[in-house]
């Protein structure tokens, strides 16, 4: 136990020190406040149906801006965009530690390598939640910063649903982490990682829902793909999806809510696993 | 921390170790006290398998090891010997933005060292014995390949391990680094036992007490460098000419030939052979044996 709690605390103070962490965390905090407020908000100020809010009337999309509806705006690009973000994340924090050579450094230091391994997850645990908990946190101040400025009654929305929202996006995110994670051991090597992970999670699994109604079995195998169930949950939480014509990319209808959630936490945990059982097998070189 | 006396810091007896269809270690056996042990032999003898499973990272597919007492094989002895151990492996992997200070600070936490204070003042210190406290603050990737080396020299002292494997710690070092570098090993040896695979034989002759040669993935010597150039007495002279009995010649500064052969001519001027001549010599016999 203490090897896997010095293993975390070396973890966090190397995330800590690394300009690629910061970078991602800015791109998502910059992309979510963009989407979500940025264009909405100018596009209400201006009156502008434009392609951007697909013809929306302002009066919605200014209640899409109100604390009341942040337990859908914080996980609505999560399924793809947050998910993509984080997958890199986890992707560099595990193959870079074979292109750089630190993985060595690290498993002959003390720790076994499945301390050091549950180190390296439970640091990017953390950061998922840190990232979770600062996306509600900045969106709920944005929304009520908006409200005020509209004068629109400042509501919070239910702490219930908030916490519904949370727990989805911690699941979300921790899923493609993982997952992000069990490319870089296998590709021992950042790049490679990254470039795979997000040729997965961006065209691969778009492209087998596209040919599933054409494949006889296609569909049942598309409809629980990592992406799916992600996107699902995230609709069955009242995001609005891309079949709505206005929705975000990566929202799904598909599963419901309770299939979406075990799919995603057994996805979790398989990435996980399998991730620990390479890095205990192989070689490091 | 110190050796307990009497009692052999690293004991190996009979490893093997095999990577698919390549044999890298066939039976290999020896034993190492206090001070500096050289592991001598050329690319692919298997020198780096053995370091990395005295450094308990690679198990050995058969043959015991025994190291500060305990046996390597059992996992919770294997915690025990990685905390009093040391090691600097031929490649050692760095975080490039972390200062020389944040490094050996991680590698501190690792080494499960607790307390910020005594972790940090731990930090200092052994940055100070490597002759890098001016420069630990400095990002590693604006460090010189010889600085580097020491800053993964610093973080195998952490904790003042009884036990340091060291694995080519000079390699593509200047001769003034290699130097500085003897002086931080000899005083780190007090009262250790290091281990220290290289191929430069001027380190081994200045620094070691003992002298295993490995070859093949088989032990060829094990002694003191005065036993190992012993077995090349009455084999090296100096001649006017290239010797055609010599295995190895060439011109010196002098203009005369140093060959190192087995049969000397009558009139050869023999002269005392180094570390080197006898490590080639035996490497050529074992060559000759297995052509034979």
């Amino acid at each position: 136990m203490s090897a896997l709690l010095a293993s975390t605390r070396a973890e966090l103070l190397r995330l800590r020190r690394w300009p690629a962490l910061w970078v991602l965390l800015g791109v998502w905090i910059t992309l979510n406040l963009t989407f979500v407020y940025g264009f909405n908000y100018i596009a209400y100020r201006t009156g502008d149906a434009s392609a951007v809010t697909e013809g929306v009337p302002p009066q919605a999309l200014l209640a899409d801006m109100l604390p009341t509806a942040v337990p859908q705006s914080v996980i609505q690009g999560m399924p793809m965009f947050g998910g993509a973000i984080l997958m890199i994340l986890g992707a560099l924090s595990a193959g870079s530690g074979y292109g750089w050579g630190t993985w060595k450094t690290v498993l002959t230091q003390g720790p076994g390598r499945v301390a050091a391994f549950g180190g390296t997850l439970a640091a990017l645990a953390l950061v998922v939640i840190g990232v979770v908990l600062a996306t509600a946190a900045i969106d709920l101040g944005v929304s009520s910063v908006l409200a005020v400025v509209e004068s629109q009654p400042l509501e919070m929305p239910p702490l219930g649903e908030l916490a519904e929202a949370v727990g989805a996006g911690l699941l979300v995110l921790g899923m493609w982490t993982a997952a992000g994670v069990l490319i870089g051991v296998l590709t021992k090597s950042p790049a490679l990682a990254v470039g795979l992970g997000l040729v997965w999670a961006l065209v691969v699994e778009n492209l087998l829902r596209g040919v599933s109604d054409l494949l006889g079995g296609m569909a049942t195998v598309s409809d629980h793909l990592p992406g799916t169930a992600a996107g699902s949950l995230v609709g069955a939480l009242g995001a609005r999806g891309e079949a709505e014509g206005d929705g975000t990319p990566g929202v799904l209808t598909v599963l419901d809510g309770g299939t979406a959630t075990w799919l995603l936490a057994a996805y979790l945990v398989a990435f996980a696993v399998v991730g620990l059982m390479l890095v205990r097998r192989r070689d490091l070189a | 921390m110190t050796l307990s006396s009497g009692r052999p810091a690293v004991v190996v007896d009979g490893v093997a170790k095999s990577f698919g269809r390549t044999r890298a270690l066939d039976g290999v056996s020896l034993t190492a006290g206090a001070g500096v042990t050289g592991l001598l032999g050329p690319n692919g003898a298997g020198k780096t398998t053995l370091l990395r499973m005295l450094a308990t990272v690679l198990a050995p597919d058969d043959g015991r090891l025994r190291l500060l007492g305990r046996d390597a094989a059992d996992a919770g002895e294997r915690l025990e010997i990685r905390r009093r151990l040391g090691y600097l492996p031929q490649e050692p992997g760095f975080h490039r933005g972390f200062t020389a200070f944040e490094f050996v600070d991680y590698v501190a936490i690792l080494k499960e060292m607790t307390s910020r204070r005594e972790r940090h003042d731990e930090v200092r210190r052994v940055l100070d014995e490597v002759g890098l406290s001016a420069v630990s603050g400095k990002k590693i990737r604006a460090l010189s390949g010889g600085m580097r080396r020491r800053v993964a020299l610093a973080q195998a002292l952490l904790g003042d391990p009884e036990l340091l494997v060291l694995d080519e710690p000079t390699v593509g070092l200047d001769p003034e680094q290699r130097l500085r570098f003897r002086e931080i090993i000899s005083r780190a040896a007090e009262g250790r036992c290091v281990i220290l695979s290289t191929h430069q034989t001027e380190d081994v002759a200045a620094l070691c007490g003992s002298i295993i040669v490995v070859h093949a993935g088989r032990t060829l010597f094990g002694g003191t460098p005065a036993e190992l150039v012993a077995t090349a007495q009455g084999r090296v002279w100096l001649d006017a000419t290239r010797s055609p009995d010599a295995r190895i010649a060439w011109r010196t500064g002098t203009g005369l030939h140093r060959n190192i052969g087995d049969v000397p001519p009558p009139q050869a001027e023999l002269v005392r052979p180094s570390v080197e001549d006898a490590y080639l010599l035996l490497l050529g016999d074992e060559s000759a044996a297995v052509a034979a």
